[in-house]
C-alpha cells in the first residue's frame, strides 16, 4: 500500500517537474488587470479579446478582474500584473509607478464625461445642489466620474461633501451605481457616460429608470497603463496590438462589442483635469 | 306536482347526485381548510427560513457598512421571480429601527423611520424585541394583511439590526381561490361523469319496478299479464318483488278460476233443483193421466178415432214420462257394485253405433272385481259419454275409453279425435235442454252430471285441437257412498 502511495507521489513530482520545465521554456505570461472602468461583467467578451491578444503577441495572456480600483492599483504597485485597464484617478495617484499605454476611443474621442443621475421619476433635480440631504451612490473611492468629480462639484458649491448627503455608498462599478438608482435605492448618482450610454444601448430597460441630469466637462477616457517596469519592446509590441485592433476585422468587431472605436498612444495631458481636481481635495 | 311525488326514475339520480355534491363539498371543504392551514403554515416557515438565511449573510456585509451589497441581498431572492416580489418585501432595519435597506427601495427609502411605513409598521415599531439575544418574532393577525416576521441580525451577542419578512396575504389569498376554483372544477367534472352514471343505474333499477307498478295497478281491472321472469333473473328484493307478483298473479287466477267453477256449479244446482221439482210436479198428474188413458184403451167405445186419438195422447204422455224421468235420477236405490263385466256389456252395447260410422274404439279397463260404486248409475254416464263420443267422433274417428282406479279415486276418460268444442260449449255443456248436436235431448250429460255429482265426484271436459276429453272423477271413500247422498224428491 505505502509502496503504491510511494510510486504514486513519485510520478506526480515526476510530472509537476515536467510541466515546470514545459513553461519555462515558454514565453512569459502577460497578466493584464481588469477593473470596472470598462464593463468587467463580459466574460465572454474578454476570453474572446484575451484569445485575440495572445494570436497577435505570441504570447499568453492571463486577464486578473478586480472589481475595486484599489485592488487594481495594489496589483499593479505590487507589480503582480504588467498592465491595467484603470479608471483616469487611479492613473493620476499612481502617475510615478505607471506609464500610460493606450487611450480608447470613445465616440471618436479620448475623453468621456461624469454623468449625474436621478431616479426617472425625479422630475425636480436640475444640478448635484439639488441633492442636498439625499441618498447617494458612489461607485468607488478611486473614480474620478463616481467619486471625485461629483465631490468636487459639491466642494466648487461651497459644500461639504462629506456632509451634504445624508446617505452614501459605494456599489463598486458605475453600472451598479445606475442599477441603485433605477431601484429608487439612492436618488441620486455620479456615473461613467460611457457606461451609461453602453447599457443605454445593452440593457435600456435599465437605464429608462434614470434620467441623466447633468454632464461634466470632458476627462480623459480611462487608461490602459503599463508598469514602469515593463520593458520597452513588451510595451510597444502591446501598444501596436492594441492601437491596430481598429485595422483588423476580428479586432474591430472586438471594439464593436465594447462600443469603442479604437485605441490611441494618447498623452499623459489628457488627465490633468483629473490632477486639478486632486489638488483641490490636497491631494496632489 | 311535489318533489317528492317525482318517479323514483328521476329520485333516484337526484338523490344520488345530491349525495355526490355533498361528498364532494365535504371533502373539497375539507380539503381546502388544509390547504389554507398548510399554504399559511409553509408562508410561514419559508419567510422564518428566508429571514434565518439572509441575516445569517447579511451580519458582515452589515458590519462593513456594504449598503449595496446588503441590498444586493435583499434583492436577490426576487431578481429572478418578480411574482415574490409583489408578495414579500425583505426590510433590514438598524438599531434605531431605521430602514438599513429594503428590498423596495422606493417604498421603504433609506433611513426612513419605521414607524414611518405605514400603520402596521407602527404597530411593529413597538413591538420588535431589539435585545442581541431576542428570538424571532412572528406577526399574523387572522384579519390583517400582512404576515410579519422578524430576525435578528446578530453575531456572538453584538445585534447589528433587524430583518423584517414582510409577507402580503393578498397573493396567498389568491392562491387560494385558485385552488378552490380547480376543486370546483374536478368536483364539477367528477358531477359530470357520476351523474349520468346515476341516472342510467337509476333508469335501470327503475325499469322493472315500473313493469311491476304497471302490472299490478292494472290488477284492479282484471288484467292479470304474467311478467317474464328472464327480464330480471336476479334474487335481490327486487327479484322476489316478481317472485311474489307470479305467485300472486297465479293464486287470483286460481281464485277467479275456483269463483267461476262456483258459479257454474250454483248454477247447475238451481237448474237441477228446478228441474226436478218440474218432474216431480208433473209426474203425479202424469201417472195418473196415463192409468187413465190405458183403462180408456181398454175399456172404452172401439171406435177407430178414439183408439188412435187414445193411442197418440198415450204415447206423447210417455215421452213426457220418459223426459221426466230422466229429469228424475235415483241415486238412492240400493245398487249392486259395479264390475269390470259392465264395461263390457256397455262396450258390446255400443259397439254396432261405432261400427256404423267405422269409429274405431280403444279400450283400456283396468279394474279390480267390484268396486263399491252403484252399477247402473255408472253404466248410464258411460253408455251416455260413449255415445256423446261416438257421434263427436264421426266418419272414422277414434274413441279412447279409459277407467281406472286411482289413489282412492275412480277415473273414468272417454276421449275422441272430432270436431272440437267452442269454449262457449265448454261453459254451458253439462246444462241440462243445451243441444250442441242435432239428435238427442240435450238431457244426456245433464244426467252424467247430475250422476256423478250426488256421487260426489266432478265431471270435466277438456277439448284442445284434434282431442276432446271427458274425465269423470268419483271418490271411493265411503262417506261420499251413493247411499248418502240425498236426491231432490
Amino acid at each position: 500500500m505505502s509502496k503504491l502511495l510511494k510510486l504514486a507521489l513519485l510520478w506526480l513530482w515526476l510530472l509537476a517537474s515536467s510541466v515546470q520545465a514545459q513553461t519555462a521554456n515558454e514565453p512569459e505570461k502577460i497578466r493584464f488587470a481588469i477593473t470596472p472602468a470598462v464593463l468587467n461583467d463580459q466574460h465572454a467578451f474578454l476570453a474572446e479579446w484575451r484569445s485575440y491578444l495572445e494570436d497577435r503577441l505570441k504570447r499568453p495572456v492571463e486577464f486578473v478582474q478586480r472589481d475595486r480600483y484599489r485592488d487594481a492599483m495594489d496589483l499593479l504597485q505590487q507589480q503582480k500584473v504588467d498592465f491595467a485597464w484603470i479608471c483616469d484617478y487611479p492613473y493620476v495617484v499612481l502617475k510615478n509607478e505607471v506609464r500610460l499605454l493606450a487611450v480608447a476611443l470613445n465616440q471618436g474621442r479620448p475623453t468621456y464625461r461624469a454623468s449625474l443621475i436621478v431616479p426617472a421619476r425625479d422630475n425636480r433635480t436640475r444640478s448635484i445642489s439639488d441633492l442636498k440631504g439625499a441618498v447617494f451612490a458612489y461607485a468607488d473611492p478611486y473614480s474620478n466620474t463616481g467619486y471625485l468629480s461629483p465631490r468636487y462639484e459639491i466642494k466648487q458649491g461651497g459644500e461639504d461633501p462629506s456632509a451634504f448627503f445624508k446617505r452614501t455608498f459605494f456599489t463598486w462599478s458605475h453600472r451598479k451605481a445606475i442599477e441603485a438608482v433605477a431601484a429608487g435605492l439612492a436618488q441620486g448618482a455620479s456615473v461613467d457616460s460611457y457606461v451609461w450610454d453602453v447599457l443605454n444601448r445593452v440593457r435600456p430597460d435599465i437605464t429608462a429608470k434614470t434620467r441623466v441630469v447633468w454632464s461634466s466637462k470632458e476627462y480623459g477616457f480611462p487608461p490602459i497603463v503599463a508598469h514602469r517596469n515593463v520593458s520597452n519592446p513588451d510595451f510597444v509590441q502591446m501598444q501596436t496590438v492594441l492601437m491596430n485592433m481598429k485595422n483588423d476585422p476580428q479586432g474591430k468587431a472586438l471594439l464593436g462589442r465594447l462600443y469603442l472605436d479604437g485605441f490611441i498612444a494618447g498623452s499623459p495631458a489628457l488627465y490633468d483635469g483629473v490632477a486639478e481636481m486632486m489638488r483641490m481635495f490636497g491631494e496632489l | 306536482m311535489r318533489l317528492f311525488d317525482l318517479s323514483l326514475r328521476f329520485k333516484m339520480p337526484l338523490w344520488g347526485g345530491g349525495l355526490i355534491l355533498a361528498t364532494a363539498i365535504a371533502l373539497s371543504g375539507s380539503f381546502a381548510v388544509q390547504a389554507w392551514d398548510n399554504l399559511n403554515e409553509d408562508i410561514l416557515r419559508n419567510a422564518q427560513e428566508l429571514g434565518r438565511i439572509t441575516a445569517h449573510s447579511l451580519f458582515p456585509v452589515m458590519l462593513h457598512d456594504d449598503m449595496w451589497k446588503a441590498f444586493e441581498i435583499v434583492s436577490s431572492p426576487y431578481a429572478a421571480n418578480p411574482e415574490a416580489a409583489a408578495t414579500e418585501t425583505l426590510t433590514v432595519l438598524d438599531t434605531a429601527n431605521r430602514v438599513y435597506v429594503s428590498s423596495r427601495p422606493e417604498e421603504q427609502p433609506v433611513l426612513g423611520e419605521l414607524a414611518s411605513l405605514g400603520i402596521d409598521y407602527d404597530l411593529l415599531n413597538g413591538e420588535l424585541p431589539l435585545a442581541a439575544d431576542a428570538g424571532i418574532f412572528v406577526r399574523d393577525a387572522r384579519d390583517a394583511q400582512h404576515i410579519y416576521v422578524a430576525i435578528p441580525i446578530a453575531n456572538g451577542g453584538v445585534r447589528l439590526g433587524t430583518l423584517l419578512v414582510t409577507y402580503n396575504k393578498s397573493l396567498h389569498r389568491e392562491r387560494f381561490l385558485l385552488l378552490l376554483k380547480r376543486t370546483a372544477w374536478i368536483t364539477l367534472l367528477a358531477l359530470a361523469v357520476l351523474l349520468p352514471i346515476t341516472a342510467y343505474w337509476g333508469h335501470r333499477m327503475m325499469q322493472p319496478m315500473r313493469l311491476v307498478t304497471g302490472r299490478i295497478s292494472r290488477i284492479g281491472i282484471g288484467e292479470l299479464e304474467p311478467l317474464d321472469p328472464f327480464f330480471y333473473p336476479y334474487r335481490d328484493e327486487m327479484g322476489m318483488l316478481f317472485l311474489a307478483y307470479e305467485e300472486m298473479v297465479s293464486k287470483l287466477r286460481e281464485k277467479a278460476e275456483f269463483e267461476k267453477e262456483v258459479v257454474k256449479s250454483e248454477r247447475m244446482a238451481a237448474v237441477g233443483r228446478l228441474s226436478a221439482s218440474i218432474a216431480h210436479e208433473i209426474n203425479n198428474p202424469l201417472g195418473g193421466m196415463l192409468n187413465a188413458i190405458s183403462t180408456l184403451r181398454r175399456h172404452g167405445p172401439p171406435d177407430p178415432l178414439t183408439q188412435r186419438t187414445v193411442s197418440l195422447l198415450e204415447r206423447g204422455l210417455s215421452q213426457i214420462r220418459e223426459t221426466v224421468a230422466a229429469l228424475l235420477i235415483q241415486t238412492k236405490v240400493k245398487n249392486r257394485p259395479l264390475t269390470p263385466n259392465d264395461f263390457e256389456d256397455i262396450r258390446i252395447l255400443v259397439t254396432p253405433a261405432a261400427n256404423k260410422q267405422d269409429t274405431r274404439i280403444g279400450w283400456s279397463v283396468a279394474l279390480p272385481a267390484a268396486v263399491s260404486l252403484p252399477a247402473t248409475l255408472l253404466r248410464q254416464v258411460l253408455i251416455n259419454l260413449m255415445l256423446n263420443a261416438i257421434a263427436a267422433a264421426g266418419q272414422g274417428g277414434r274413441l279412447e275409453v279409459c277407467a281406472q282406479i286411482g289413489g282412492n279415486q275412480f277415473v273414468l276418460m272417454v276421449e275422441n279425435d272430432g270436431k272440437a268444442l267452442l269454449p262457449e260449449q265448454l261453459n254451458r255443456l253439462f246444462e241440462p235442454f243445451t243441444r250442441f248436436s242435432e239428435q238427442g235431448h240435450g238431457l244426456g250429460l245433464w244426467i252424467c252430471y247430475t250422476i256423478v255429482n250426488q256421487l260426489g265426484g266432478t265431471i270435466g271436459a277438456e277439448s284442445n285441437l284434434g282431442l276432446t276429453r271427458f274425465t269423470v272423477i268419483i271418490p271411493l271413500d265411503p262417506a261420499h257412498d251413493a247411499s248418502a247422498q240425498d236426491l231432490p224428491d
